[in-house]
């Protein structure tokens, strides 16, 4: 056995001398530029992450620039006063239904864009990817007027009016998010084969038929990605969150973080466990559905 | 995507269908009548959507921004003014112009500073590394974060008493108040977030790059240097248009940030901010808002017919 070892390693490292040239310097920099690039991207998370796991009084004695003092007693009370009970809830609504009526929407769209053709296919089409690119602030007036205009029971709303709801909220993150998704599905399945449908219009399946019972199940890499692409987008989204919910107690995380800085204003530990907990739900499909997320935030700019 | 948080999302391009595939696209008349009536449904529910929730209030904002709505009165009592509250705008509303000078120093800062570092630290690890996929993963961290919560984050750097830089440098710096600096603060919080994204794109273009051109360069005996920006950069031209676009929308809708900061005064002020402050504030000027929104359509206008023409050369 030591004889078999000492023969492999040899042969390994006349191999490595063969395929690698000495390390060049250039090498070097490269590597020790990017380490120092990577560190100092990650610094600000762990900074936080650090501080999140400290006992105040230590730190107030010490400084933030020092060691020790560890607690894990951050996280139950920034959880307790930031109130991320409600305010997870409130995301979880808004970001499940939000993403699911997007795909819905827009899916059924790009499947209508894909298969027909008809005069106005190519308008419709640059009608639902301009709307992507138009900056939110530009609708808010009327959004916000027409919000407010808009009456509904009290049993639907307690503000009376689609102002101050989940669903006005969940609604303007369709219409925003359709756009780039149909996009996206349209020319994924112009890339199905053709086959398939003539086959199917054969056997006469219908218009539907094909949608979900061909289409669908064909498209759901696709779906995956954007699925995971626009939970992270909505779940992030800030100024519709900001602007079309008051009361505290509807609004999803991002936005009360306007009302937890006011809290944590003088903790900065409570301040650090409150940034990770928020950041959580996107940490875990950042480290979870990786390669999802990328290939979606590519999906629309690379040619794959 | 408004950034929303407003990240701008990459603006979808073309792209080429994988492998051999068909559209053998229907006429919508040779339908029968149920598979009509099945189409029209579906594309009618999104279409509303779209119009209705996003067209006709963009349409809504520029028609406002010719009127004198108190935004009290019955829209009955709407006067046209013409162009008052544009020229009131240049001329008597004091954080315009600041605005304006922000938002084209925060592209400045996107597109000589975090764009380029992005693009140039994508290059770097598309060459054969060990662990180049943990520096990937370092780079564009940042990209999931939301950008109020980015601006949070940074608090605890910035913060002048109990912050790290000041701590570390034993300065009493109020990074994010003071209204002389608070800007570059900002925009380095945000360049944060950019370089990943950037990066990520640019590493998805440089995937799709013949490595077989860039390998006939350096026979020829062109350094690293010079194959960049004799043959890769050129070929990624696409690349980098998107690239190009998303830097301009980004600055454009710079928002998330600087409100979170002090909701986009006392040295914030971007044209973003000032429209929401003129809807939501307690100075509600309905007529100064919609003229600064048009004035956002305007100039996204211009990526969006780029974008749109992009888009016909690739269907044709």
């Amino acid at each position: 056995m030591s004889v078999d070892t000492t023969t492999r390693t040899k042969s390994d490292m006349s191999d490595l001398k063969l395929r690698r040239p000495a390390v060049s310097p250039m090498r070097v920099v490269l590597y020790v530029f990017l380490t120092f690039m990577a560190l100092l991207w990650l610094f600000p998370l762990l900074w936080a992450l650090y501080n999140s796991l400290r006992d105040y009084s230590f730190t107030q004695e010490h400084g933030y620039l020092s060691f020790g003092g560890f607690t894990f007693d951050n996280y139950p009370e920034a959880w307790e006063r930031g109130g991320f009970t409600v305010s997870f809830g409130n995301s979880a609504i808004i970001t499940i239904l939000a993403v699911v009526f997007t795909l819905a929407a827009s899916s059924c769209m790009a499947f209508v864009l894909a298969r027909v053709k008809f005069r106005f296919s190519f308008t419709l089409l640059a009608i639902f990817v301009a709307a992507n690119l138009l900056p939110a602030q530009a609708l808010l007036i009327p959004i916000y007027r027409a919000f407010r205009w808009i009456e509904l029971p009290e049993w639907l709303s307690d503000s009376g009016s689609l102002l101050n709801t989940h669903a006005g909220v969940i609604l303007i993150n369709v219409a925003l998010q359709t756009g780039f998704c149909t996009f996206v599905l349209r020319n994924y399945m112009i890339g199905l084969p053709a086959a398939m449908y003539e086959a199917a219009e054969i056997d006469g399946a219908s218009m539907w038929r094909q949608f979900y019972g061909i289409t669908l199940p064909l498209i759901r890499p696709a779906l995956a990605a954007l699925a995971t692409l626009q939970v992270a987008w909505i779940y992030n989204e800030f100024f519709w969150a900001t602007v079309l919910l008051q009361s505290g107690d509807k609004m999803p995380v991002t936005s009360s973080l306007n009302n937890l800085k006011g809290t944590f204003f003088t903790d900065f530990n409570l301040l650090s466990a409150g940034s990770i907990i928020a950041a959580l739900p996107v940490l875990v499909i950042f480290f979870v559905l990786q390669k999802q997320f990328v290939s979606g935030l590519t999906l629309g700019a690379s040619k794959e | 995507m408004a950034t929303a948080q407003p990240q701008a999302k990459a603006p979808p391009t073309v792209s080429k269908p994988p492998g051999k595939t068909g559209r053998r696209p229907h006429s919508l008349k040779k339908l029968n009548p149920r598979d009509r009536r099945t189409l029209i449904l579906m594309a009618v529910i999104p279409t509303i959507l779209v119009v209705g929730l996003v067209w006709l209030p963009a349409i809504g904002s520029v028609v406002l921004s010719f009127t004198n709505w108190d935004g009290i009165g019955d829209l009955s009592d709407i006067q046209f003014i013409g162009l008052r509250n544009y020229t009131d705008i240049v001329t008597i509303y004091p954080p315009f112009w600041p605005a304006v000078k922000n938002n084209l120093l925060w592209l400045l800062s996107l597109f000589l500073i975090f764009t380029p570092l992005g693009m140039f630290l994508a290059v770097l690890v598309d060459r054969e590394l060990k662990g180049s996929r943990l520096y990937q993963t370092s780079f564009y961290l940042p990209v999931v974060l939301a950008g109020a919560l980015v601006g949070f984050i940074w608090q605890l750097l910035y913060s002048r008493d109990l912050g790290l830089i000041n701590a570390v440098f034993g300065t009493e710096i109020d990074w994010f108040g003071n209204p002389d600096i608070n800007i570059y603060a900002a925009m380095v919080a945000n360049g944060w977030r950019h370089t990943g994204y950037i990066m990520l794109l640019y590493l998805a273009g440089l995937k799709g790059f013949d490595p077989a051109l860039g390998e006939a360069a350096s026979i020829d005996g062109a350094g690293p240097v010079k194959t960049f920006f004799h043959i890769t950069f050129p070929v990624l031209r696409p690349t980098n248009i998107i690239i190009m676009v998303i830097t301009f929308i980004d600055a454009l809708r710079a928002f998330d940030i600087v409100w979170i900061i002090n909701q986009g005064r006392n040295g914030l002020e971007l044209i973003a901010t000032l429209v929401t402050a003129n809807v939501i504030g307690e100075a509600s000027r309905i007529g100064f808002g919609s003229a600064l929104a048009t004035l956002m359509l305007l100039l996204s206008s211009i990526f969006i017919i780029f974008q749109l023409r992009i888009m016909v050369k690739g269907d044709q």
